[in-house]
């Protein structure tokens, strides 16, 4: 557990750049090149010489974890009008990542997959396809992902605009400063968000969007060994209770046993990158919050870190980085919102195995004392929307109204951190400690976890899943380790690794970083007190306007994986609001990729245990 | 009355009703409306169906601390088949649009929907996205809208009381208001279509006159639009 940190030192290259590009460039020549714009980095990759060069860069050169792949539409730039799919590749052995960049005009986008290097690619460029329209040559399975077939056009691209489309970027006129409210409904002809193509009909209208999840599916009766069998299709989902939220599996089975499954998505595509694009960089941050609603206050930090990044960058006037108090507060909050995710998730996990609610209202009790410190904090129970670029919102209050805790139905009023100190020291390791006990060696627990869902080691990798499910399958690879951020190099703390790879070491993973973020906890809290009175924002960058552009990846272990922000601001006094790009690297979205491989050869109540091992939240998942 | 006792019977009583005196609380008459509300409005078995986010305050209403059963409405049903009531908690997409119609088409009468949060009243914050439909009420009827991103348990429960006060102002024999006590069966909605964009079949003809004032290069003004709604 502890080797993490001696990797950090011996193994991180300065310059992974320039490494990089002096052994692709004898090769490649000027194939790959460096990518010399303001505020950028990594190699621009020829996109006929792409697959060779990723899996160079794989195999030689030792990145062989893609953490995002994503596009972006350089539309109206000066050398630009292109598309670029950026790739982020990481050693799992820790470090800075290796930015490999290809282009292709957007007109007949095409470009080769990199999945048969790095099958974690799979959804990633399939969402590429159906957002930014660029058709991946050689991918098993192109076809749209978050939106149905047959919707009309690719929704991300700059040029597209959707059905209530006011002005390319907030803050709108017509709210500011004019101040008209208006209703978008009132000048959509059909009062509705819809918008057909030019001369549309019902005679037209034919739904498409269900033919793909069955075609190839191979149904039919089969003899084997003079059985006849039925290969079945069975629809797990949108509605269905087990599935974590609106999602959906399209099963094949062989009997009991799981021959393919195919997961579908998108029936919670909230389009928050398009939103994303038209807001200004402060207003992003409540949309965070709604990304993986349990966790929201990680999912600030991932933002606000990649926003920083690219201030820094960019030298705007007054940022300043956060001080020591904003960066324990910071901590404070995520480690408790890991704990929180974790009980839910754990509890969830038995709900699937059958154990109806009663684990699930358990871990609800810790969690709503947390929430109780959150409302007083920030002002609400789930939406924090709390970090700032530069600090965090507000400082912890003095005192605290739990309502959690009720004696005789009387609110009770609490010095916060009194109440803090209860809950660190004594409450939250006390309900692990219980959880354990009633969990670890409960027999069905055992049985319905042990040896399923097994995800091998080189597999998690390959399918760049993250967070304790790439670590339940004994990968060490934790961003606070990796390539730390805030005060996690002062922190001491282990990374629990499992074993086996199954359902079971997903389990013992999460419980123990519980007990891991209470040490954390702990060790924050007495520095939390002596720090008290330090400010905890430079007020000067509440609404930043960042003109020089360039690019930022932030990324965060969230308590479902590694939670990434790629942004891209533009340069120019019209731009420097708004973020040009905008792209949220989604745990539960890539875990996603390996649950197939995962449910194969298993029975068909086991696809919900592995799911739920998997820990989805489908705010995540679609976006 | 005492703590202890259940159900007050001063609730079930028809106040139109007079009552010897020293009776009160011990007795009640009642008409068949009001009984029949009052069970109805204490036994309202939600549909267990998650949305999005505010998905997760709907289990924290119903987990102890908030504790729906006071209402009579722990028993969440995963079939719409059993269900009274659609909480829709959360963002409704042009995707999730079409199953959630077909659940409420499924669902037997009498049914009622409380728009749980921004998302499900309006569009909510997502309401400009291309996939997002603008309210539930667009495609099936809503009774209770509780506000909120998400609405506090207090809040949804805060919903649930209306719900059962607008349950016990529902009479079994007036027809008109009230679609399900009258004759025949209800209509099914028509479920909408994953076209080019989501499609209303009940705006076919809207299509229509789109198509047309297009080709006439004329504008459509308002009162048109709410004309084919
Ligand atoms: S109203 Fe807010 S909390 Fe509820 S689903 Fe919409 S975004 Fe989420």
């Amino acid at each position: 557990m502890s080797d993490i940190q001696e990797f950090q030192s011996k193994d991180i290259v300065a310059d992974p750049t320039q490494e990089a590009l002096n052994v692709l460039s004898e090769r490649f020549g000027s194939q790959v090149s460096p990518d010399d714009r303001k505020n950028y980095t990594g190699l621009v990759v020829d996109r006929d010489a792409l697959t060779d060069v990723a899996r160079i860069v794989r195999d030689e050169l030792g990145y062989d974890y893609l953490s995002s792949a994503t596009a972006v539409d350089y539309l109206g730039y000066e050398d630009g009008d292109y598309l670029e799919m950026v790739y982020h590749c990481y050693r799992t052995t820790g470090g800075a990542p290796l930015v490999l960049k290809s282009r292709t005009p957007r007109d007949v986008a095409t470009l080769p997959s990199v999945v048969s290097i790095w099958p974690g690619a799979d959804f990633q460029e399939r969402e590429a396809y159906d957002l930014y329209g660029i058709y991946f040559n050689g991918h098993p399975n192109m076809k749209r992902i978050l939106l149905w077939e047959g919707f009309e056009g690719h929704p991300m691209r700059k040029d597209w605009r959707e059905a209530y489309y006011e002005e390319e970027h907030k803050p709108f006129g017509s709210r500011w400063p004019a101040g008209h409210v208006t209703r978008a409904e009132e000048f959509n002809p059909f009062g509705r968000n819809v918008k057909y193509p030019e001369g549309f009909t019902m005679d037209q209208a034919y739904d498409v969007s269900e033919v793909d999840h069955y075609e190839g599916l191979n149904l039919g009766v089969q003899i084997e060994g003079g059985i006849q069998t039925d290969r079945l299709v069975v629809n797990l989902g949108p509605h269905h209770p087990s599935t974590h939220g609106v999602f959906r599996m399209v099963v094949t089975l062989n009997g009991e046993t799981v021959e393919t499954l195919e997961p579908v998505m998108g029936y919670l595509h909230r389009n928050h990158e398009k939103i994303g694009e038209r807001n200004t960089w402060g207003m992003n941050m409540p949309f965070t919050d709604r990304l993986d609603y349990i966790s929201s206050m990680s999912n600030n930090l991932g933002y606000a870190l990649a926003v920083e990044e690219l201030m820094a960058k960019s030298d705007v006037k007054g940022f300043s980085q956060p001080t020591e108090r904003a960066e324990l507060i910071r901590v404070l909050m995520v480690e408790l919102t890991r704990y929180v995710s974790h009980t839910w998730s754990i509890g969830f996990l038995l709900n699937d195995m059958g154990a109806f609610f009663t684990p699930a209202l358990y871990g609800i009790w810790e969690r709503e004392l947390i929430l109780d410190f959150f409302e007083a904090t920030a002002g609400s129970r789930m939406m924090c929307n709390y970090m700032r670029f530069g600090g965090v919102a507000y400082d912890i209050p003095a005192r605290l109204r739990a309502q959690a805790i009720l004696e005789n139905d009387v609110i009770r009023d609490f010095d916060t951190m009194d109440f803090l100190r209860e809950l660190i020291f004594e409450r939250m390791p006390r309900f692990v400690d219980e959880y354990h006990k009633l969990l670890t060696s409960n027999e069905i627990v055992i049985s319905r976890a042990q040896g399923v869902g097994i995800l091998p080691p080189e597999l998690a990798i390959a399918y760049s899943t993250s967070g304790p499910v790439l670590r339940g399958s004994g990968i060490p690879y934790d961003v606070r380790r990796a390539q730390p951020y805030s005060i996690y190099p002062e922190l001491e703390f282990d990374i629990p690794v499992g074993r086996n790879g199954d359902v079971y070491d997903r389990y013992l993973v999460r419980l123990e970083e519980m007990r891991q973020s209470v040490r954390i906890l702990q060790q924050v809290y007495p520095r939390l007190k002596e720090t008290a009175g330090m400010p905890v924002f430079g007020l000067d960058a509440y609404a930043p306007r960042i003109s020089e552009g360039g690019e930022a990846y932030g990324r965060v272990e969230n308590p479902k994986g590694e939670l990434g922000y790629y942004i891209i601001g533009r340069q120019g006094k019209e731009y420097d609001q708004n973020p040009w790009r905008y792209h949220v690297r989604a745990p539960s979205f890539i875990n996603l990729t390996a649950l197939e491989e995962m449910c194969k050869g298993h029975k068909v109540a086991d696809i919900v245990v592995i799911l739920g091992s998997i820990d989805i939240v489908l705010g995540e998942v679609d976006r | 009355m005492s703590n202890h006792q259940s159900f007050d019977l001063h609730e079930l009583h028809d106040p139109e009703i007079p009552i010897p005196e020293g009776l009160e609380g011990s007795i009640a008459a009642t008409s068949l409306s009001r009984i029949y509300n009052w069970s109805r409005a204490r036994s309202t078995w939600p549909l267990l169906f998650g949305l999005a986010c505010c998905a997760i305050e709907m289990i924290a209403t119903a987990s102890s601390r908030y504790d729906m059963s006071r209402f009579g409405m722990e028993v969440m049903r995963a079939s719409p088949r059993q269900a009274d009531l659609l909480i829709v908690s959360g963002t409704v997409t042009k995707k999730m649009v079409v199953p959630i119609v077909r659940i409420y088409n499924q669902m037997p009468e009498p049914k009622y929907v409380l728009a749980m949060g921004a998302c499900a009243s309006g569009g909510g914050p997502f309401k400009e996205g291309y996939n997002v439909v603008s309210g539930i009420d667009k495609y099936i009827p809503v009774d209770v809208y509780v506000p909120g991103c998400p609405p506090t348990p207090q809040a949804l429960i805060y919903g649930f009381m209306a719900l059962h006060k607008k349950m016990e102002g529902q009479q079994l024999f007036q027809r008109n208001s009230t679609p399900w006590y009258s004759r025949g069966p209800v209509d099914e909605i028509p479920i909408p279509i994953l076209g080019p964009d989501i499609i209303d079949p009940r705006q076919a003809s809207l299509l229509r006159q789109e198509v047309e004032r297009q080709a006439q290069g004329v504008a459509m003004t308002e009162a048109q639009a709410e004309a084919g709604d």
